[in-house]
């Protein structure tokens, strides 16, 4: 299967990364005709407001709206901001996609970044995995089509909904890539 | 080596990857920094052309002007202190600054010891011109290194320098044998479980990134395609003569830095890029990227 990488800003080598280990082709999307031909999409951690702001300005908007349609999405960290439909503080709407929505930087800056263990809903089991918190974002209101499908402590931080796949930490940062396989074989 | 903290401290210089750091030097501009699209701004009260113009000791910024800068942006902070000054890396750390570059563009404390970083939560950014001097920031904890290039001089010479030192000695390492890695890892001055590292990845264990000299769009292409993994510009947009706009192209190709169609339409129209310097006008102790070691 071929998994595009947004790659305009952010940790998308490590995402491709991730795909390659498990055995998939990852290519780095930044055009509109790349997207095409991607089976599937993942958008990377990084600065959702120059991710957001590149999207516009490189006119890529329309082409991810049409691709969310019919194909599955997993955004990380930025990429959740990216997916969700929370305007503030972003240059430019988001794409809108995933009814939540979430607050940027909600656990602080930098320092209070951690690592801490994350319990998630993966092919019906629950599973632990080390969840990686970069200045990361927290969904504060979900619509009634999400579903949370996994937790810090009692926190939701990982959220699907349809094909749309999306949480607050950063899998492609440890070399457990178990939801990256979530997010290929069933979603 | 990837304990936790560790962990946390890369992961946010793996966040910045593929974008622009921007000098400012007060909340206007990083508000202009951010709206051009900058993954994070440095915050510093003269930008280093500026500091070469006025001569004199550069220290650390007012905590005040920082914490000015911090209200007014949503992405990350960053600010210097001087090579081996760590109180003015615990104040930075204190003020919550998210990363902190222990610089060579200030002018430092101590001329033979950097900080010990590894005792610090907030994640640290140093300088080198060789591999030899990367991996001995890193062994000491920086979680990003940078080429240190000639900041202030609007000149990417020093840059390209440095770039094709750090990217050759890491395909050469590549092709040693191990029994060879000893005696390499002794003439760098280097630990040696580093160098073996270099070898088996092909990388550096933290990000790349690149500084000192970015002036225009096709600068930064040329860094980004030479290995950078994100480009510091400091003195190249505030002391151009339409800054926002500036900005606004070297993100562009940065992110587009292997189309050059993109990176031409991103180069037209910008006004005048700052005037450069050429290195021999630069007295050889009044080179930036000579300090440290």
């Amino acid at each position: 299967m071929t998994i595009g990488v947004l790659a305009l800003q952010g940790d998308y080598f490590k995402h491709a990364q991730a795909v390659q280990r498990l055995g998939h082709d990852a290519i780095y999307v930044k055009d509109s005709a790349t997207l095409a031909a991607c089976q599937k999409l993942i958008i990377p951690g990084g600065e959702s407001t120059t991710i957001i702001r590149l999207i516009e300005e490189l006119e890529l908007r329309n082409a991810l709206l049409d691709f969310a349609k019919q194909h599955s999405i997993m955004g990380t960290c930025a990429g959740l901001i990216v997916l969700a439909n929370t305007k503030e503080g972003l240059p430019f709407p988001p794409l809108g996609v995933l009814d939540v929505e979430v607050e940027r930087n909600a656990y602080g800056r930098q320092i209070n970044s951690f690592v801490d263990s994350v319990r998630l809903n993966l092919f019906d089991k629950m599973v632990e995995m080390e969840g990686v918190f970069i200045r990361a974002p927290k969904i504060r209101k979900m619509g009634k089509s999400v579903k949370a499908i996994g937790y810090h402590k009692e926190v939701v931080v990982a959220v699907r909904q349809k094909q749309i796949l999306a949480v607050s930490f950063h899998p492609e940062l440890t070399e457990d890539f178990r939801l990256h396989q979530y997010f290929i074989e069933a979603i | 080596m990837l304990n936790k903290d560790f962990l946390v401290k890369v992961g946010l210089a793996e966040m910045l990857k593929g974008g622009v750091i921007m000098d400012v030097t007060n909340a206007e501009q990083a508000k202009i920094a951010e709206d051009a699209g900058a993954v994070a701004v440095m915050a510093l009260e003269r930008i280093p052309a500026d500091i070469r113009a006025d001569g004199g000791v550069a220290r650390m910024s007012n905590p005040k002007m920082i914490k000015e800068i911090q209200k007014v942006v949503s992405i990350p902070v960053m600010a210097k202190c001087r090579i081996g000054h760590f109180a003015e890396a615990q104040v930075l750390q204190s003020i919550g600054v998210d990363f902190v570059d222990e610089s060579e563009v200030l002018t430092p404390a101590d001329e033979k010891n950097h900080i010990w970083k590894h005792d610090f939560k907030v994640p640290f950014v140093c300088g080198c011109r060789d591999i030899g001097e990367a991996l001995r920031r890193i062994a000491e904890g920086a979680a990003m290194i940078r080429t240190k290039g000639e900041a202030g001089s609007g000149n990417i010479v020093e840059a390209v320098r440095h770039m094709r030192s750090v990217q050759g000695s890491i395909r050469q390492i590549q092709t040693l044998a191990y029994d060879e890695l000893t005696a390499y890892a002794k003439n760098i001055g280097a630990p040696l479980e580093l160098v073996q590292y270099v070898k088996e990845n092909g990388k550096l264990p933290v990000p790349n990134f690149s500084a000192g000299g970015i002036a225009t769009p096709a600068d930064a292409a040329l860094m980004m395609q030479l290995g950078a993994e994100t480009n510091f510009v400091g003195s190249g947009i505030f002391k151009s003569e339409d800054p926002a706009a500036r900005a606004k192209a070297i993100v562009m190709a940065t992110t587009h830095y292997n189309d050059p169609d993109i990176v031409a339409r991103a180069s037209e129209g910008l006004g005048e890029a700052m005037p450069g310097l050429e290195m021999s006008a630069i007295p050889e102790d009044e080179q930036l990227n000579k300090r440290g070691w």
